[in-house]
């Protein structure tokens, strides 16, 4: 005899085998290959991302042990400028923003209650893209031409008078191709937060790190056409003689330095906000409340993106811009701080009236803060335009950019993963080797960056190979040397308690953190689908307050809710796309274009660009069961 | 040894005044958002990590309140600092209606100074090293002949950049007689780190004294092996970039080597100026600097090198 509970179980057995039949990747290499599965693409994302910050991470410590002594020999200044190069070019573009998005894409259809991103196989698409670009710019060492003029890149220096090899072009290139990612990522991240909402999940419902998701997804829509178009004009210049830059033949190098900063000054917000916003699920979680002020935290994170697009000049105060602009540039960027303000304010007032749970990934993130206000405090000194003008291009800079994207995004993606790992592999990290991994960081971090406010102060430019005995910045400089190889033991014990971690194995279970928001509602790890039942939610910590309903399965193929903009009411269901191997295959014919042209081999370019507009026509083309099912 | 914080002039001091203040300000925010966050942890602590221990689940009107005083007091605090801001900015633009004008151009990795004067016998070119009167504002009218350098004096006055099409003007003053330490602050290519400047601040008779010798010829040499080193310096490859006034050498595309003998160092601060280190530079500059324009002079003998050290070491 079986009993109702029974049948229940039976039921949800049965629904979920019917929900995994229709979302499982098969199990061969060509399912591994051309898996559109968020969770694996976000996985990758983030490993990927890893990989490269090693990398930028090896070409630090090498730069560290040259400098960590007056009149060193131990690299070339033609090496130093590449290590130099890479190391900005990978943290900035291949670390930071790229972990962010894997965070991003792994975690939005979970916080969000949905079972894939808008667009799955864009996903995949822009995952090798961004692959394939690493891998690009990298190849350019086996060459020995690694990009060399910062990864600013100023014209003259970058122009074929001055830098006659490959390596700007292997930038040029490389950062067109990576941009293709970065904005198809953007455009999917802004669609699936804007349509792909669970039922009830209005707009002031939405967790905050899909706030500044959202943020960043729009700033990088408007910021990459400037840099592309600075890219490809550099390109033409170098390429076929164009003028834009030159001022010998009546171009303005100017030009490059706005193009650049109207992208790059945006650029450090969309790497800095979906911190924030992980801070701002990690803080309640461990404060055991809700955030203070929600909605002003979500007005401040909007707020800092859009004043974001209003400040590149602060990088250009030394340039001699007239007196009016820079003063106008000096108060947007004191505004700038305003809404970061807020969010600390924010933080901090949760914890107030929260009890703080002492959990690795809250000791991250009180070292976020720590950190972020130092970082943020030397970037309002500098908004000051008479005081740039002594410390721009100086080590004090450098101290204050560290503080901000490792003292603030780094320690932010720390704390990310101490969060989400459980959910993202089931098990358990090890507390112990978590807490010490984070006092290594946290010492080495300090260690090596904050003497970099005085070294800069005493009168060290950045982007020097080397200093005489006589300049007196040895000691300092052998101090940063010390604390950056601290805070790389201090990162390597997280990989050692990931493996270690994984080994003993111990089950995280759904919520182990009792969170509110609806990731943890999901097995740990997911399940192909997500949810076996798209939740209907009523509040914003759903788990905490019961603020949800078990609802629909919607289980009669790969479907997921649609629902309006704002108020999140159930449209209808839309059916995901399946795995596609004209995804992948794109990216590689993009990458035959963006090739055969450094290569200056334009017939192989053409035949790319004609391959990847196949593919793309391969990929879009619809399928039988799909003109029937759209309407359901 | 250089030092922001350390200033000499009117310029300088201003901007250390203004860093001081916002440091005791940005450093008591710092230490008030971490005292509060001590506070928190050692009062609040728990050990509970599951579900049960939700609090207030709303905001108290309280706590909006302080959230909002405390953004308020922000705002307060940032036009304070935009103030000083224009203040100090004021104080660094002011300058007299004559002055002295040195028309500074970069070049990769060196700096060429003009001392422009109405007067062209009194006009002169040097290389690496500026003097100047002490407590006077001095114009310098800033080019640069190939990429984008950034001059920078830390004791006397913030940087401005160098922009190949554009002229700038930078205002400096030193309020001590000194030998100030400058430097190139834009990545510039290999030598961004050996392009340094001098700046020699000295009371008014000693600059006019300095100014008057610099405006005149070279000197004659003194002995047989400093005339044989300007045969071969005339008649060799070094004419062919650099100049010496009075001699048939004009080429600009180096330095102005008429008073070499005066300057301080060799290759823009790479070197002392020391016979040792001038025949080592003449021998091969690029293993000194690696990138530098200067060949290794392998079209000299050892022999002809010594006379041409000989001869640059007599131009006083």
């Amino acid at each position: 005899m079986t009993s109702i509970v029974d049948d229940i179980a039976q039921g949800e057995l049965a629904l979920k085998r019917r929900l995994t039949a229709h979302w499982e990747t098969p199990h061969n290499w060509l399912g591994w290959l051309s898996t559109v599965d968020h969770k694996a693409l976000g996985r990758r994302y983030i490993y990927t991302a890893f990989v490269f910050f090693l990398l930028g991470g090896v070409e630090a410590a090498i730069m560290r042990v040259q400098l960590a002594r007056p009149d060193n020999h131990l690299l070339t200044p033609e090496t130093y400028n590449q290590l130099m190069t890479m190391h900005g070019v990978t943290m900035m573009f291949l670390f930071v923003q790229p972990v962010l998005s894997g965070f991003s894409f792994y975690l939005t259809p979970l916080m969000i209650g949905a079972r894939e991103l808008a667009f799955p196989r864009l996903n995949a698409f822009s995952y090798y893209v961004f692959l394939l670009a690493g891998v690009f710019m990298y190849a350019s060492f086996f060459v020995g031409q690694a990009p060399d003029a910062g990864w600013f890149n100023y014209t003259p220096l970058a122009s074929v008078k001055y830098d006659a090899g490959f390596n700007i072009d292997f930038y040029c290139l490389g950062l067109i191709y990576l941009g293709i990612a970065t904005t198809v990522g953007a455009a999917n991240s802004i669609v699936t937060i804007l349509k792909l909402r669970a039922p009830g999940m209005s707009i002031d419902r939405m967790p905050l790190f899909m706030w500044s998701s959202l943020t960043i997804s729009a700033a990088v829509i408007f910021s990459m056409p400037p840099l592309t178009a600075a890219l490809g004009f550099l390109e033409l210049e170098r390429r076929w003689h164009f003028v834009f830059f030159d001022p010998t033949r009546g171009g303005n190098p100017m030009l490059w330095q706005h193009l650049f900063w109207v992208f790059g000054h945006p650029w450090v917000y969309i790497v800095f906000l979906p911190a924030t916003g992980m801070l701002s699920m990690i803080i309640p979680t461990f404060c055991r409340r809700p955030m203070v002020g929600h909605a002003f935290m979500a007005l401040a994170t909007v707020a800092t993106g859009l004043i974001g697009f209003g400040v590149w000049v602060h990088h250009m105060f030394a340039t001699g811009l007239p007196q009016l602009s820079l003063s106008f540039f000096g108060a947007a960027s004191m505004t700038v701080s305003i809404p970061s303000a807020v969010t600390i304010f924010g933080w901090v007032a949760t914890m107030w009236y929260g009890r703080v749970v002492f959990a690795t990934p809250m000791l991250f993130a009180l070292a976020f803060i720590v950190q972020f206000v130092i970082g943020g405090i030397s970037g309002v000194m500098t908004a000051a335009v008479p005081f740039d003008w002594q410390v721009t291009d100086t080590y004090f800079i450098v101290a204050h950019i560290h503080y901000v994207l490792a003292g603030g995004t780094l320690f932010g993606v720390m704390a990310g993963i101490y969060y989400w790992a459980p959910k993202m592999f089931g098990f358990l990290l090890d507390e112990r080797l978590g807490k010490a991994s984070f006092w290594l960081m946290f010492i080495g971090f300090n260690v090596a960056f904050f003497p970099m406010h005085i070294t800069g102060l005493m009168g060290m430019p950045r982007r020097v190979y080397t200093y005489s005995q006589a300049s007196g910045f040895a000691s300092m400089n052998m101090l940063s040397t010390i604390g950056v190889y601290i805070l790389a033991v201090g990162l390597l014990l997280t990989l050692v308690n990931l493996v270690r971690s994984r080994a003993a194995g111990v089950a995280a279970g759904d919520n182990p953190w009792g969170a509110g928001t609806l990731e943890w509602l999901t097995t740990s790890p997911p399940e192909h689908f997500n949810f076996a039942h798209i939740p209907i939610v009523k509040s914003r910590e759903p788990l905490w307050d019961g603020g949800f309903t078990p609802g629909p399965a919607f289980d009669d193929a790969r479907l997921t809710p649609r629902t309006s903009a704002l108020d999140a009411m159930l449209e209808r269901p839309v059916e995901m796309p399946i795995d596609s191997v004209w995804s992948v295959a794109m990216p590689v014919t993009l990458l035959l274009a963006f090739g055969a042209l450094l290569v200056h081999s334009y017939a192989w370019s053409a035949i790319g660009i004609a391959a990847s507009l196949f593919c793309m026509a391969r990929w879009m083309w619809p399928s039988s069961a799909t003109v029937l099912e759209t309407e359901v | 040894m250089t030092w922001v914080l350390e200033p000499h002039s009117a310029q300088s001091r201003a901007v250390a005044h203004l860093w001081w203040w916002m440091l005791a300000v940005g450093g008591t925010i710092w230490l008030g958002v971490t005292i509060v966050m001590l506070v928190v942890i050692a009062r609040r602590r728990t050990q509970a990590r599951d579900g049960r221990v939700v609090y207030d689940t709303t905001a108290s009107p309280r706590t909006e309140r302080i959230v909002a005083s405390a953004t308020f007091g922000t705002v307060l605090i940032l036009t304070g600092f935009l103030a000083f801001d224009f203040v100090v900015g004021r104080t660094l633009a002011a300058h007299p209606q004559r002055a002295l004008k040195i028309a500074l151009t970069a070049h990769q990795w060196w700096w060429e100074a003009e001392y422009v004067n109405p007067d062209p016998s009194r006009s002169f070119v040097t290389a690496n090293e500026i003097h100047i009167p002490v407590g006077e504002r001095v114009q310098l009218e800033l080019r640069a002949s190939d990429v984008i350098h950034s001059v920078w004096i830390p004791d006397l006055q913030g940087k401005r950049d160098l922009i190949p099409g554009y002229t700038s003007t930078l205002w400096i003053e030193a309020d001590a007689p000194r030998v100030y330490q400058g430097r190139c602050a834009e990545f510039c290519g290999l030598q961004h780190a050996n392009m340094s400047i001098l700046v020699i601040a000295e009371p008014r008779d000693a600059f006019a004294r300095w100014a008057a010798a610099q405006a005149s010829a070279a000197a004659t040499p003194p002995d047989a092996a400093a005339q044989r080193g300007k045969r071969a310096f005339e008649n060799g490859p070094c004419a062919t970039c650099h100049a010496i006034g009075g001699t048939s050498a004009y080429a600009t595309v180096g330095p102005n080597l008429t008073h070499f003998a005066s300057r301080r160092t060799v290759g823009a601060g790479v070197l002392p100026n020391t016979r040792g280190a001038l025949e080592a530079w003449l021998i091969s500059a690029p293993s000194l600097k690696p990138g530098v324009r200067m060949p290794t002079m392998t079209m000299y003998s050892g022999a002809q090198l010594r006379d041409i050290a000989a001869y640059l070491a007599s131009l006083k």
